[in-house]
């Protein structure tokens, strides 16, 4: 019931502001689609593809990624440090756990949206994507992940100026190093290693191969591994959040 | 029945709260007074469980708080110091988030919204976002907020600071009628007025440390009923005494000019910790 009461508050705030919300998640999609599809995508091609449908698969990734982390993080650094919210959703009887899992399912929810969006705009430039049980399952662990990691840093981080400094040295190198616009095997070998099993690279690699690519439960078990591993951080960090 | 045993907050070396033992009996209106920064939030958050307590323990019908009891959490409602709305979303939503968060069923929430706002007489703007309200319309709608799920304690930090005096009346009166139906109220203030006013016993609170508790009227009877107050090497001078008789033969021989007045809590203050309350 308190976790629906989550997710339902959300849920109202998200429609109060759909038209803002919906352009926003769509607007740099689209320019990327505009630039690496008709700019680049027709001369190019890369592991045996056109470019733009290389990239499609990397942009919703990337995304979905960043709406998933953004969302979950700025919104509990407001509710936390400015509007207060927070303090009173802890002083509720709602437990760490069903509150964590709330707002994971919320950024669940608003990166699945996004990724939505992206992939009907995507219709007019390429139709080779294949949506699938499968896609949809990496696509929702993508988010997972970043929700999770997004809640974490949205109750550590001290002033919300420091946000900023969180997406420009994680998620936005992150967003062009973990095979969203090239492939990992044109970096050298440790490096490929490092960035490998970063969730981006999984999620990226996932729904570019689709189940038919080799060894494809990697990538959801690894997705899955990284939430059982930060999860847990996360639940523990909101006890303790002031 | 809500126990304090020899409770402390440290922050590094400081001691915000510093081993405060009291018992709060059902139904009681409780007021703790002293100067900001004295450690009355501090003991509000650590009941509440949004601060860690460093020593002692609190218990609430014997059950010690923390912020996995969603049973004990159930039984309190807490207004903050500060606005805590949802600003995006209208004052019933507000409501209607509250009662789910505390596993209200929808037509008693539904029911239960609607009292509560013709109680505080924000009826007719129920659907206008909260941000649109006036401090004295938020702060009267984050009273109601808390009472939402029926608690049995109501805690309050400073519930009337920055409100005009018509807006403190009228949330006082909504207090007095509320205590008055059976409702604890744990109150903290540095309105002398307020306490002395509202409060059927007062905590005086100075730097984390409990110094005197009881009744405003026994804590003033303590020290004197009256004050003769008068200018005298350069500082003010504060005398005490049981009757104004006594108080005005004392300024018989003061060649100063003097006033005798009744004695409040502000001088009971004073007179335990030589500062004001109002320092800060």
């Amino acid at each position: 019931m308190t976790f629906k009461a989550v997710i339902w508050k959300d849920w109202i705030v998200f429609l109060n502001k759909i038209a803002s919300n919906t352009i926003s998640a769509v607007v740099g999609p689209t320019l990327y689609l505009l630039a690496f599809g008709w700019g680049i995508g027709g001369q190019v091609s890369v592991a045996g593809q056109s470019y733009v449908s290389f990239v499609i698969p990397g942009i919703v990734a990337m995304n979905s990624m960043s709406v998933s982390f953004g969302i979950i993080a700025s919104s509990l650094n407001i509710s936390r440090l400015y509007d207060k919210t927070f303090e009173a959703e802890m002083m509720s009887p709602i437990t760490p756990v069903a509150y964590t899992m709330a707002k994971v399912a919320v950024g669940i929810g608003r990166g699945i949206y996004c990724a939505t969006l992206i992939i009907a705009v995507s219709l007019l430039f390429d139709r080779s994507l294949v949506l699938s049980p499968y896609f949809l399952l990496v696509l929702a662990l993508n988010c997972a992940v970043f929700s999770i990691i997004g809640f974490i840093v949205g109750l550590l981080i001290k002033s919300h100026g420091d946000m900023a400094k969180v997406s420009n040295f994680v998620i936005t190198p992150m967003s062009f190093l973990c095979g969203t616009l090239f492939p990992l095997d044109r970096f050298p070998v440790l490096l490929r290693a490092l960035f490998e099993f970063l969730p981006l690279s999984m999620a990226v690699t996932g729904l570019r191969q689709g189940a038919a690519g080799p060894n494809s439960w990697v990538v959801p078990a690894v997705l899955a591994a990284w939430c059982l591993v930060l999860f847990p951080v996360a639940v523990n960090v909101c006890k303790k959040a002031e | 029945m809500i126990e304090y045993q020899n409770v402390s907050k440290f922050y590094g070396d400081l001691a915000a709260v510093d081993g405060i033992s009291l018992d709060i009996p059902d139904g009681e209106f409780f007021g703790l007074l002293g100067p900001n920064g004295a450690g009355k939030t501090t003991i509000i958050r650590m009941t509440t469980a949004l601060t860690a307590v460093s020593s002692g323990a609190i218990l609430i019908d014997g059950e010690p708080i923390n912020r996995d009891l969603s049973k004990t959490k159930q039984r309190f409602g807490v207004v903050p110091q500060y606005t805590n709305l949802e600003a995006e979303i209208s004052a019933r939503q507000n409501l209607d988030y509250h009662g789910r968060l505390y596993g209200m069923d929808t037509s008693l929430r539904k029911s239960k919204i609607d009292e509560l706002l013709e109680f505080a007489e924000l009826s007719d703007r129920a659907d206008d976002k909260a941000s649109s309200y006036s401090s004295g319309m938020r702060r009267r709608l984050m009273i109601i907020k808390a009472l939402m799920h029926s608690p049995d304690v109501l805690f309050l930090d400073e519930p009337t600071v920055g409100l005009d005096a018509t807006a403190r009346r009228n949330i006082w009166d909504l207090l007095r009628n509320m205590n008055s139906q059976g409702l604890t109220i744990f109150l903290t203030t540095h309105y002398l007025e307020e306490a002395q006013a509202l409060c059927s016993r007062v905590g005086l609170i100075d730097k984390g440390k409990m110094v005197q508790l009881d009744s405003p009227s026994a804590l003033i009877a303590s020290h004197g009923n009256y004050i003769l107050e008068y200018f005298k090497d350069g500082e003010m001078v504060y005398q005490f005494f049981n009757a104004r008789e006594e108080a005005v033969k004392a300024s018989e021989w003061l060649n100063a000019s003097f006033q005798v007045r009744e004695a409040n809590l502000e001088d009971v203050f004073v007179a335990l910790t030589n500062r004001r309350i109002a320092e800060s």
